[in-house]
């Protein structure tokens, strides 16, 4: 009985994560991209539990599982602070820009 | 210390029939589908919600409260006894639980601020009217 929850839940996580699939090719925006890679990898955590469930070996999944989720944190994390940064970079000439035409006025 | 205390938990298992593994079995098999239930609206969301912070909305609650019903409900099903290995492998998906449970919301208001920080601005009524009759026109 476990295995075939297990293969069934595994099914119906692959059917549900093509709409996030689709949103990662046509998303209007990088952070739309990156926020579904997010969702997917943290989905993919829990794939590897219910892996671990089918080669009844799930001591040893877990903790790929928590590496795994971990690197997903950090990636959005990064992600996010690259961007960020990148912006206040835009920021920086904007305001530069605008004191020398201060200056030249 | 540790053998004396593995004894003691297998001197208190029941011997009498399986219905306490049925229990935490049933109970495992119905959170991992308020789980997916839960995954089905997220994505649902993620599809047809039509601004970034919208999406965000159902990607951070959704995606954070399913992963976290389907992990404890795997963690109770894989529970074939009450002996040591899967007690700790039960403590094990609950850190794997509460891991989620902190960095989710985390990693997605990173991702807000970085968004709003790129003026990324939520859409307003009249973007929704806009909208609304583009896609009359189209159809």
């Amino acid at each position: 009985m476990t295995e075939w929850f297990a293969i069934i839940m595994g099914t119906c996580l692959f059917v549900l994560m093509i709409p996030v699939i689709y949103r990662i090719c046509v998303g209007p925006t990088g952070f739309d991209r990156i926020l579904a890679v997010n969702v997917i990898g943290t989905k993919t955590a829990v794939l590897l539990v219910i892996i671990g469930t089918l080669y009844d070996r799930v001591e040893m999944f877990v903790d790929f599982a928590l590496t795994y989720a971990l690197l997903n944190f950090v990636a959005a994390i990064i992600v996010s602070r690259y961007l960020n940064r990148t912006i206040s970079l835009k920021e920086m000439e904007a305001r530069e820009k605008a004191k020398k035409e201060a200056k030249a006025s | 210390m540790i053998e004396s205390l593995s004894t003691l938990v297998l001197a208190t298992t029941p011997d009498a029939g399986n219905e306490g593994f049925m229990l935490l079995k049933i109970v495992g098999i119905v959170s991992g589908i308020l789980g997916l239930i839960f995954f089905l609206g997220s994505a649902v969301g993620m599809l047809r919600f039509p601004d970034f912070y919208t999406r965000m909305h159902a990607a951070g609650k959704g995606d954070t409260l399913s992963t976290m019903l389907m992990l404890g409900g795997f963690g109770f099903v894989t529970m074939d006894d009450f002996s040591l290995g899967s007690w700790l492998l039960l403590i094990k998906i609950l850190g794997v639980v509460l891991f989620i449970y902190l960095t989710t919301p985390t990693s997605s208001h990173a991702l807000m601020r970085a968004a709003f920080e790129d003026d990324e601005m939520p859409m307003t009524e009249e973007d929704l009217k806009k909208s609304k009759k583009r896609g009359k026109k189209k159809s």
